[in-house]
């Protein structure tokens, strides 16, 4: 007989081998769907996580991707080890994108090696500005922070839309809603020739290391872990829990800030309209897949990246739409929040005594 | 004998050679690049549909659909240059950037971008449609049918190709109705369902008794069908989402290019172009008038897009004044395509700013 039993404290082992449970049980998944399609399982799987990342560009390719999504998780997972919810990463990302973005303008067909760290800059503080503002309403208006981060996301996407349609758009581009393209100096260099792969992933690597620090050999790291498993138990202990709050906002809006800094001058150029497939929201399921611990949110990174890249080669080889890739995001974190059953309860064999 | 086995061989041979040219044409690959799903019923759609006329001419096709504006695109654009597709359709705006860029490391593949205005190689065309012609025949109709002399216009972006709808559109039923007056909601979206109908309820409220539309879902005619006004389809035939409120559509037809183009790359016959085509050409149609319309009306647009087509009458004919009263074309004069192609003014008789 099988009994269900509560775990006396949730097992660590368990902990960290659940994303890779909820990885499989989502390739499991994956193929059955591909199946019912009317696809052939291995091939579609193969297609959508081998054949991308199969030669030099490819694999450029993903770390092009991944580097957005681990910087804006890294940033999460400062928020949400110490129990603040910042949903508005993507409005974080946009805003920083769209201050770094007009200091680009203003530097249009200049050249000059100081150039590129001031456009840095310039999106990290966008991005901190934008945190600020439901970091500083919950701390002294008691505000929700999902609501208002959340909330902010569409604002920044409509000063964007505004500020590339208006007063910003290419004075030679017809009214299309679009700036100038970046000079070069206010472009991020690639590290490659022919690949997109550029120096931004130094920065999310850098973010990996000083949060890996922070986290694990700080006063600061251990105030936010106790904080997250206890308001109470902090509050009881003196942390300030106000600037703690405002602090861990400013970090994540920074990280965000700088991934939007690396889609405009890395890939793309320019500011445009669309600057970020959702990477702002996707990065919550890198964060958590994760497990908020830096080096689990560089392999997160790489799994959710390979399911952008794979949708569109399966649709390209195979005519799968190319919407399953959203669908595997989302198989990924249901089953990874359904696996966590695992760690506060125990499977117990117990034999039929008499 | 001997000649008829001759006659018989030389025929046979030149069978096969057509034969054989004719496979060799028919393994061009052409592909697509969609910024929404297929199964949008507007832009997407309608682009679909003309990516199935190439393939019911004989070509193989490949589509990607749901492809984002933002660094997506150009990865999306090199993996179809790089798998052998020989021409490559990138059906939004925001591909211009790109689809230039990645044209310049395969000066091989031919590509087609739509809407947009740069050729930086020589191996990239543009291509759009004229629909404020099709707007010309929507306002005729509108002007004509509305009660309240208020018509409602859910826009888009305010950029000239959506402005020069607006004025096509008011020029036209201003020209059967003087006492009308268009009111605009912007939406700042293409595709949307929920703020476009939104949108549509907004003006409804003011008063609006048609609708006309330049988002792609049909939000707008359901909602319309809802509070019993009329309404106009977008892009492709809506007249089955709201067959009450739908008075006629206009319908994006870009099959006929797709084939034509495809068909260029086959013969290599291929050369840089920009495409510019109205109701002559068929890329704009207009679907079946509804009966609802007097029969009058009904022979009065046949007639209007007769003369469209041939170019009798052109949608921009002065003289046309913009909302201060200055004037933008000058009477016996129609505007080029120059203006046209920035056309960053309302004309006349539309309510409220552009914003900028």
């Amino acid at each position: 007989m099988i009994k269900i039993v509560k775990r006396d404290q949730p097992s660590r082992a368990i902990f960290f081998f659940t994303p890779v449970l909820a990885i499989f049980l989502t390739l499991v998944a994956g193929g059955l769907i591909f199946f019912i399609l009317g696809f052939k399982p291995f091939e579609a799987l193969k297609f959508f996580f081998i054949v991308p990342i199969a030669d030099k560009y490819g694999f450029s390719e993903l770390l092009l991707k991944a580097t957005p999504l681990c910087l804006i998780a890294i940033g999460l997972s400062f928020c949400f080890k110490s129990n603040n919810w910042n949903i508005g990463a993507e409005g974080q990302l946009t805003f920083g994108a769209i201050v770094s973005g007009g200091v680009a303008l203003l530097f249009y067909e200049q050249e000059g090696f100081y150039i590129l760290p001031i456009v840095i800059l310039a999106g990290a503080i966008g991005g901190m500005l934008y945190a600020s503002i439901p970091a500083i309403l919950k701390t002294y208006f008691n505000t929700n922070e999902i609501l208002v981060s959340l909330m902010l996301v569409y604002v920044s996407k409509l000063i964007l839309d505004y500020l590339v349609v208006g007063p910003w758009s290419n004075p030679e581009g017809f009214n299309f809603p679009e700036t100038r393209q970046f000079s070069d100096s206010a472009k991020l260099p690639l590290l490659f020739e022919g690949l997109r792969i550029h120096a931004g992933i130094f920065l999310a690597l850098t973010a990996v290391v000083i949060s890996w620090f922070v986290f694990y050999k700080t006063y600061l790291g251990f105030q936010m872990k106790v904080s997250g498993f206890s308001l109470k138990t902090a509050k009881y202990a003196g942390y300030k829990g106000k600037k703690m709050i405002i602090l861990v906002f400013l970090i994540s809006g920074a990280c965000a800030g700088l991934a939007g800094v690396g889609e405009i001058t890395g890939p793309i150029g320019q500011l445009h309209r669309e600057i970020s497939p959702d990477y702002g929201f996707t990065a919550i399921i890198v964060a958590f897949l994760g497990r908020l611990h830096p080096v689990g949110i560089i392999f997160a990174s790489l799994v959710v990246a390979i399911t952008y890249l794979g949708a569109e080669t399966a649709q390209i080889f195979m005519q799968i739409p190319k919407y399953t890739g959203q669908v595997f995001q989302g198989m990924i974190l249901f089953f990874l929040l359904a696996s966590d059953y695992l760690l506060f309860f125990k499977f117990k064999f117990i034999g039929s005594k008499k | 004998m001997h000649k008829f086995f001759i006659r018989s061989f030389v025929s046979s041979l030149v069978l096969l050679f057509t034969f054989t040219v004719a496979a060799i044409a028919k393994d061009v690959k052409a592909a697509f690049v969609y910024i929404g799903p297929t199964g949008d019923h507007g832009w997407t759609y309608q682009h679909d549909v003309g990516r199935k006329a190439v393939e019911a001419a004989g070509f193989k096709t490949t589509y990607v659909e749901g492809v984002p504006e933002s660094a997506d695109a150009e990865r999306v654009l090199r993996q179809l240059a790089n798998s052998g597709h020989d021409v490559i359709f990138t059906t939004s705006f925001g591909y211009m950037n790109p689809t230039n860029k990645v044209a310049k490391e395969f000066p091989n593949v031919k590509f087609e971008h739509a809407t947009g205005y740069k050729r930086e190689h020589p191996n990239v065309s543009t291509y759009a449609a004229r629909f404020y012609e099709g707007r010309t025949i929507l306002g005729t109709i509108a002007g004509t049918m509305t009660k309240s002399n208020v018509i409602g216009y859910v826009a888009s972006f305010p950029i000239p190709e959506v402005i020069r709808g607006i004025n096509s559109f008011t020029l036209a039923a201003q020209k059967v109705n003087p006492n009308i007056k268009t009111k605009i909601v912007w939406a700042f979206t293409w595709y949307d369902p929920g703020k476009e109908a939104e949108a549509a309820k907004a003006l409804i409220d003011q008063g609006a008794d048609v609708i006309a539309q330049h988002t792609d879902s049909t939000a707008i005619v359901q909602m319309a069908e809802k509070a019993g006004v009329y309404a106009f389809g977008q892009a492709s035939d809506m007249d089955k989402f709201a067959p009450k409120a739908v008075l006629t559509s206009v319908e994006n037809n870009w099959g006929p290019y797709y084939v034509d183009r495809v068909k260029a790359v086959a013969n290599g016959t291929w050369n840089q172009k920009d495409t510019w085509h109205g109701i002559g050409d068929g890329m704009v149609v207009i679907s079946d008038l509804d009966s609802q319309m007097p029969a009058d009306l009904r022979s009065k647009v046949k007639k209007l897009q007769a003369d469209l087509a041939s170019g009798k009458v052109h949608s921009f004919t002065g003289p046309i004044y913009d909302q201060k009263g200055n004037l933008m074309v000058a009477e016996g004069k129609t505007a080029d395509d120059g203006m046209l192609a920035g056309m960053m003014t309302y004309v006349k008789g539309v309510e409220g700013d552009i914003p900028k």
